[in-house]
């Protein structure tokens, strides 16, 4: 469970992030969504203090990141797995050492017991046999799973995504979406979602934020979208012209 | 205003190399890593320009040697003199600041700009330590291939010496032994460990400290190619006055 409290966080002059507080609960798929440049990515990465908001404060648990000490901090983040945008792959590594790497680095295993676990991931993630292969060898989708299977080989508590399905088509994405709500489920973890995507929303918006300008402007579940009034919300999911029109109808009929 | 900024922020990122070290086991690999790419990588390249610019210096000399009264042998002196003194130490360093400087920059820089640092970042690595310290001790052999180049360089001065009827072999090997002056190969040691610092950290610098996206990353291989070279000549400059005059 992470609790984010009224957090603030501004470059420069320009404030992108307005006193956002939410709620992300353990063993449920948590979405922040939003346009481009809404903050999403901000936003992740205070959650991973990468960045330190100016105020506000987030919970981990019952503890306190904006508080914490340097080594805390790096114990906690050893309980984080993190899937890039670009899925930011180590490009010098293939697939199995890109997996390795964490429990290479933060483990006292043998080269055995840590190829058992990868080798576990890598079938978890359907990636069966392509151990050798390196990032630029595979495609996004194939670059997303090794990047999830690196995040979660560690058995982190937490598991954040910053736009999983971005460059993906659609049934990709929605395998993909799938996957980490699964393991979300299995390992029963707090996973966080960026996303713009209103496909993944709809299909695993358990618990959604909405940021505009920096601003949560609504939260609810995929249940709630279609029963909402929010009109920044609603321009959002409703986008396209065809959309609109066919809410009308929807709302006369 | 901004260079103090950077040049403050270059120190800093100096101090982070130097606190929480990487794993052994995982730190070795990475400095054996870039021995063979910044190392074993530059000897070919080296070689080819080494021994030619210590033909052409022997062949300048001697072209521009027309008063019978002043010996042959000072081809090989001058050829000597010139490669241990700068070209190999010095010139050969700006060299290797565009080839091993932006190969450092641009390698760094696009594991930035593709998050790749963020992710070591959130794993709880020191990224200075990790990024930059095997560089910083792959290039403490660089000293080694500047006395390669010291000799090919000398070498090609005697070869275009002899084969081109410059000299005798006797007469160029004779020039070579004049007033050697061991001090002199210290001085250039000395100046080419300071500038395999120098080769390792600055281009680090600009790459770490990158924003933007892959335009930015060619923009920034030759902003730290500039720095690395401008820096390089003034450490010499002050280093040969401190050691020399
Ligand atoms: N490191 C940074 N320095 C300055 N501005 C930034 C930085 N990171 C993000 N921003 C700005 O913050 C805003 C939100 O960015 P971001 O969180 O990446 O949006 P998105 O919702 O698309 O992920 C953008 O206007 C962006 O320009
Ligand atoms: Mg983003």
């Amino acid at each position: 469970m992470i609790v984010v409290k009224n957090i603030s966080k501004s470059f420069d002059e320009t404030t992108v992030l307005n006193g956002v507080s939410a709620f992300f609960e353990k063993g449920k798929t948590n979405l922040i969504i939003g346009q481009s440049g809404s903050g999403k990515t901000v936003l992740l990465k205070c959650l991973l203090g990468l960045h330190t908001p100016e105020a506000g404060k987030i919970f981990f648990g019952d503890n306190s990141l904006t508080d914490m000490n340097e080594k805390k901090r790096r114990l906690l983040r050893q309980k984080m797995g993190i899937v890039f945008q670009g899925s930011a792959l180590f490009d010098s590594m293939n697939v199995e050492e890109n997996i390795m790497f964490p429990m290479r680095m933060f483990t006292t295993k043998n080269d055995d017991e840590i190829l058992d676990r990868v080798n576990e991931v890598i079938d978890r993630v359907n990636l069966t046999n392509s151990n050798s292969k390196m990032p630029s060898e595979l495609s996004g989708g194939m670059q997303k799973r090794v990047a999830i299977a690196r995040a979660i080989v560690m058995n982190p508590n937490f598991l954040f995504c910053d736009e999983p399905n971005s460059g993906l088509d659609p049934k990709t994405s929605i395998l993909i979406d799938n996957l980490i709500q699964e393991i979300t489920k299995e390992y029963n973890i707090t996973t966080v979602v960026n996303t713009h995507d209103m496909n993944s929303v709809m299909e695993i918006g358990e618990n959604i934020i909405f940021l505009q300008n920096g601003k949560k402007e609504w939260e609810g579940s995929n249940k709630d979208i279609f029963k909402t009034d929010n009109k920044p919300f609603i321009d959002f999911v409703y986008s396209s012209e065809i959309l609109k029109k066919a809410r009308k109808a929807l709302k006369e009929s | 205003m901004k260079i103090i900024v950077n040049i403050g922020s270059y120190f800093l990122m100096l101090q982070k190399v130097f606190e929480k070290f990487t794993k052994w086991s995982v730190l070795k690999s990475l400095i054996f890593k870039d021995i063979e790419v910044l190392i074993i990588g530059s000897i070919g390249i080296v070689s080819v320009i080494s021994f030619f610019v210590g033909g052409v210096v022997a062949i300048q000399t001697a072209l521009n040697l027309t008063n019978p009264l002043i010996p042959r042998n000072l081809i090989g002196y001058a050829t000597r003199q010139s490669i241990i003194l700068e070209f190999a130490p010095t010139f050969m360093s700006i060299i290797m600041a565009g080839k091993v400087g932006s190969y450092i920059t641009s390698s760094i820089g696009t594991m930035r700009v593709t998050e790749q640092i963020d992710a070591l970042e959130v794993m709880g690595i020191n990224t200075y330590n990790y990024l930059i310290f095997p560089k910083i001790i792959a290039l403490l052999l660089y000293p080694f291939v500047i006395i390669f180049s010291m000799f090919l360089g000398i070498f090609g001065g005697y070869l275009a010496s002899v084969l081109g009827g410059l000299c005798s072999s006797a007469v160029f090997i004779e020039g070579l032994q004049i007033d050697f002056i061991p001090y002199h190969v210290q001085y250039a040691f000395i100046k080419t460990i300071l500038f395999s610092f120098l080769l390792a950290t600055i281009p680090s610098f600009h790459g770490y400290y990158l924003k933007g996206g892959a335009l930015q990353v060619g923009k920034a291989s030759t902003t730290s190619f500039v720095w690395t070279s401008v820096v390089i000549i003034l450490v010499n400059f002050l280093i040969t006055q401190l050691i020399l005059a």
